[in-house]
């Protein structure tokens, strides 16, 4: 290793690092939004408004991410419709494709965790939401969602980390992301070793915050965990 | 209507008619009524699996029945029946109105965990009967002083035992000054030193001449707390009328029997 290749690679390493988390909280949220009215469709008795989100997931989830990144960044302009709709220049850009391609990606994935995690609230919780008068979508947006959001938040912040690692591949479509950043670097000097392990440290370290802050997060979301659960009796 | 414990005349609480419920295969009811007037304590009793639970849960549609109508003070859940012949609430938000007018009290509590006490005691006064936070607050933190928890407002319900559980749960109920309150076995699920705080909170609203429906197993409670008792048995009425006849003379002997092996 040499430690002054290392050093100064760290600048350019870490504005890539940048658009990693910026390609990762975008999508991560947009995700989320999309993944709420999904799951909620998905527990639905009603078949017809299930289907859309089974279908949904079963492509997203069956197929390969940069497969998907491929289709939206190479295929989409191949259709006249798509190049002379309003859409175009977003989809023309490199980053946005990526962005939306991952926020669809991840939002499959989102719509299984809190799938589960509604059917994770115990029934008589939700019983006690309808028996004491509130209307069905008082008790979602009071009850069942803010509990299936505590459920989920582990297995959400394990989705957080596979995106990260996922978002590599936006280096595939052209943009200078951490692991870009680290190719283009690699590419000029020829040291694969100090370029890759310098931007494995990266992800490392953003992993290791990310740990700490869903924990923080799971902290702060169960205060009833807080001190030891006493039984008495 | 001359089996029905009441003066029809007299202006009813709560009227159910005729309710059938049938799980699967299993006909778990099988036309079941009450009238509860204002201050009636109705004790339901029966084995495991008369139908009692679900007869109490049919009352404020956490099942819904296959038959039959419910009214509180003369308003009828409205109903539509469906393709396959069972009944569906028609109207969800005069469902959910109606409901709020009961209470129900569940075996397992059902407080809910993320919650502390008095979060859980003021969530439906807020957001049900849209009263001011600071009325809500006030009625909550009274309530809960009643139920004798007035330095447990803080804590988590899992900090909490069985017992102090469900006087919360009861709590949360009152609050919202129900004209009826259902009891669904409150003390079954807790361990024997714990049963007394909980019916002796139960016992307390009966003196305030509450208007009461109690599912239980406790004998010696609904016998002294009740002033008319139904038996079900198979999902139908076996017998009914005030606890000094269903305890001392029976006339059906299933009835007698069940006395004779329950009551110590």
């Amino acid at each position: 290793m040499q430690w002054d290749v290392v050093i100064a690679m760290v600048p350019r390493l870490a504005q890539g690092a940048l658009l990693t988390l910026n390609l990762l909280f975008l999508s991560g949220a947009i995700g989320l939004c999309l993944a709420v009215p999904m799951a909620l469709a998905r527990v639905s008795r009603r078949r017809g408004l299930s289907l859309i989100p089974r279908v949904y997931v079963f492509f997203f989830r069956g197929t390969p991410l940069l497969v998907q990144l491929f289709l939206v960044y190479y295929g989409l302009g191949q259709f006249e419709a798509v190049r002379e709709s309003f859409l175009w220049p977003v989809l023309y850009n490199a980053y946005w494709c990526a962005v939306l391609t991952f926020s669809m990606h991840t939002a499959a994935y989102i719509t299984e965790i809190l799938r589960g995690a509604i059917q994770a609230v115990p029934a008589g919780e939700v019983e006690a939401a309808r028996a004491i008068g509130m209307r069905p979508m008082q008790v979602y947006a009071r009850i069942v969602l803010p509990r299936a959001f505590r459920i989920a938040l582990p297995a959400y912040g394990n989705e957080l980390i596979l995106m990260l690692k996922a978002s590599a591949l936006a280096s595939t479509i052209t943009l200078l992301d951490l692991t870009g950043t680290a190719r283009t670097l690699y590419a000029k000097n020829y040291m694969p070793v100090e370029s890759f392990v310098t931007a494995g440290a990266f992800y490392l370290i953003i992993t290791f915050v990310l740990t700490r802050v869903i924990a923080f997060l799971e902290k702060r979301l169960h205060p009833e965990r807080k001190e030891p659960v006493v039984i008495v009796g | 209507m001359s089996e029905l414990p009441f003066d029809p005349a007299a202006s009813a609480v709560l009227e159910v008619e005729n309710i059938h419920k049938r799980f699967g295969g299993n006909d778990v009811l099988k036309g079941v009524s009450l009238s509860a007037n204002c201050g009636d304590v109705i004790s339901i009793l029966g084995s495991s699996g008369s139908g009692k639970s679900t007869f109490l849960r049919c009352i404020n549609y956490l099942e819904t029945p296959d038959r039959g109508r419910v009214l509180l003070r003369g308003e009828e859940v409205r109903t539509k029946t469906m393709k396959t012949g069972g009944l569906v609430p028609a109207d969800q938000r005069q469902l959910a109105r109606l409901r709020a007018r009961i209470g129900f009290v569940f075996q397992s509590f059902n407080l809910w965990p993320h919650l502390t006490v008095l979060e859980n005691v003021v969530e439906a006064p807020i957001h049900v009967s849209k009263v001011s936070r600071k009325e809500a607050h006030e009625r909550a933190e009274a309530m809960l002083h009643r139920v004798g928890l007035g330095d447990r407002m803080g804590h988590y319900p899992a900090h909490l035992s069985g017992g102090q559980q469900q006087r919360a749960a009861i709590a949360r109920a009152l609050v919202m000054e129900p004209e009826v309150i259902l009891f669904d076995e409150p003390t079954s699920a807790l361990d024997p030193e714990l049963v007394n705080e909980v019916l002796q909170v139960i016992r307390s609203l009966a003196e305030e001449g509450r208007t009461m429906l109690i599912v239980t197993h406790e004998m010696g409670f609904a016998r002294e707390v009740s002033n008319w008792i139904m038996f079900l048995h198979e999902g139908k009425v076996e017998e009914q009328g005030s606890p000094e006849k269903i305890f001392n003379h029976a006339e059906s002997d299933r009835v007698r029997q069940f006395m004779a092996s329950h009551v110590h």
